[in-house]
């Protein structure tokens, strides 16, 4: 029997599926396909099945159980530790996401707004200055997040070139133990900012020389790990996949969302035209993107879906990009269409894990491509289409960097 | 229609607030509870969706045709 088809596929457009995926898509909504090292698993295409095993307690999302499979070389040797939230099921799950639910609330992050405008504002003063041309990954895209999440977490921003490295390495190592190598690092970096936070919490140091900002981890030192109900490494590994999922995520989604825009002069027309279709916008880019492209799950039991028997210990991937295209739900997926109420769509996962800093991320969003495109209307790509690198389909889809002019540059 | 929103299960993610916002708000702590007025009876052209669209399925929508729960003191 031929060998399943591979998972995952680097994308041939930054904003379209794998070409590999619609083929399995038409076959049927859950396929097999192989992974890097030759083992299978099963592929969800489908939008109905999706939410059905999304919120299905048979399918687990732990990093540690024996048969998870990793869809990349480089995340074999993070299943020896563990990986909060997303990486945990329930109840521990639920018990950490509690303690940070108020943190991310709708009503939080609309009290965020302002100051997340002033900090686009501040660096698309940066942008101007400089002149065309400038490379809008490290100039606005990764920023933008970046300092957001250090100002809502507590860590300071001069640290960025050390933990954006980092969580580079992490997610785009070439090999484990290079990725592995960024995650220690980065859970050193954060055990001794806990371990600082800690002093000033209780009192043996004052707010002086070795204070660091104050945020939501000085919220888990003082009322968590005083109280004991979280330990130190508790409070680092929640630290770190806030602080690399906060800004890994949105950067990728600013980038490729400004690259797709340009790529779509119609769409980008009209949201000229009326700038509050930016909050549709940002619902449909999410749709149409789906950055976060394969989301990995394990069986502990047999799951019938669609006809299949999906077994235990059996790994199951969904391809994000191509459920969010699925026509049952979404007619004409592959055109982008700014007006489209893009709801229901799984760019945030769905289920108990569905992103936690969701809202954070539309604000962010909004707030980030709305300016760039009211300040700079004339943006364009300041090199060919064909130039612009692209990340390797087995990590956080987005691109690597987005050199840009206007004016007369 | 009568909402009920099972809050032992909601996880924040404000779906419901999203997309039915005369119907839904997150309390002080980020979890979804009902606007004033929205506990008896509502007829939001949105409800349908914004039970659709939470991710934990935390959200019941009662008909009185089907209502379920116990009355008269039935046990």
């Amino acid at each position: 029997m031929a060998q399943a088809a591979p998972f995952p596929q680097d994308r041939t457009c930054p904003y379209h599926p794998p070409a590999g995926y619609r083929p399995l898509s038409t076959q049927g909504p859950v396929n097999r396909v192989t992974l890097y090292d030759n083992s299978e698993a099963w592929l969800v295409t489908g939008h109905a099945e999706a939410q059905a095993l999304l919120t299905d307690s048979r399918l687990s999302a732990d990093r540690q159980h024996p048969a998870f499979p990793m869809i990349a070389a480089r995340f074999e040797l993070s299943r020896r530790e563990p990986l909060a939230l997303l990486g945990v099921d329930d109840p521990l799950h639920n018990k950490q996401r509690r303690m940070l639910i108020p943190t991310f609330g709708v009503k939080q992050v609309a009290a965020m707004r302002p100051r997340i405008q002033h900090i686009v504002d501040g660096l698309l003063d940066a942008v101007v200055a400089q002149g065309p041309p400038v490379e809008l990954v490290a100039a606005f895209a990764l920023p933008v997040p970046s300092i957001v999440i250090c100002e809502l977490l507590g860590v300071p921003y001069a640290d960025h070139d050390f933990f954006e490295d980092a969580a580079r390495r992490i997610l785009r190592g070439a090999t484990a133990e290079e990725s592995e190598a960024g995650r220690r690092e980065l859970m050193d970096y954060l055990g001794d900012l806990v371990d600082r936070k800690a002093k000033t919490a209780d009192g043996r140091t004052g707010r002086g020389a070795d204070a660091t900002p104050e945020g939501v981890i000085d919220e888990l030192v003082r009322e968590r790990l005083s109280a004991g109900s979280l330990d130190r490494d508790d409070v680092v590994r929640l630290a770190l996949i806030l602080l690399v999922a906060g800004h890994e995520t949105t950067a990728n989604m600013i980038s490729l969302g400004t690259f797709t825009l340009l790529e779509h002069p119609d769409q980008l027309a009209a949201l000229h035209a009326d700038p509050d279709l930016i909050r549709d916008a940002v619902e449909e880019l999410l749709r149409f993107l789906s950055i976060a492209d394969g989301l990995v799950r394990v069986a502990t039991e047999d799951i019938e879906v669609a006809g299949q028997t999906i077994r235990a210990d059996e790994g199951v991937v969904l391809a994000a990009s191509t459920i969010n295209r699925d026509t049952a739900v979404y007619p004409d997926p592959d055109d982008l269409d700014v007006r489209r109420s893009a709801r229901h769509h799984l760019a945030f996962g769905f289920g108990i894990h569905q992103c936690l800093g969701q809202n954070l991320a539309r604000a962010e969003l909004e707030i980030a491509l709305r300016s760039l495109l009211a300040r700079l209307p004339d943006l364009r790509l300041a090199v060919p289409v064909d130039e612009i690198r692209m990340k390797p389909g087995d990590t956080i889809q987005g691109l690597v960097d987005l050199p840009v002019t206007w004016g007369r540059g | 229609m009568r909402v009920t929103i099972d809050t032992d299960v909601c996880i924040g993610a404000g779906q419901c607030v999203l997309t039915a916002p005369k119907v839904f708000t997150q309390d002080d702590d980020g979890f979804s509870e009902l606007l004033p007025g929205c506990e008896e009876e509502v007829g939001d052209p949105m409800l349908r969706e914004a039970a659709r669209a939470c991710p934990v399925r935390a959200i019941t929508l009662h008909t009185e045709t089907f209502e379920t729960e116990p009355r008269h003191g039935e046990a």
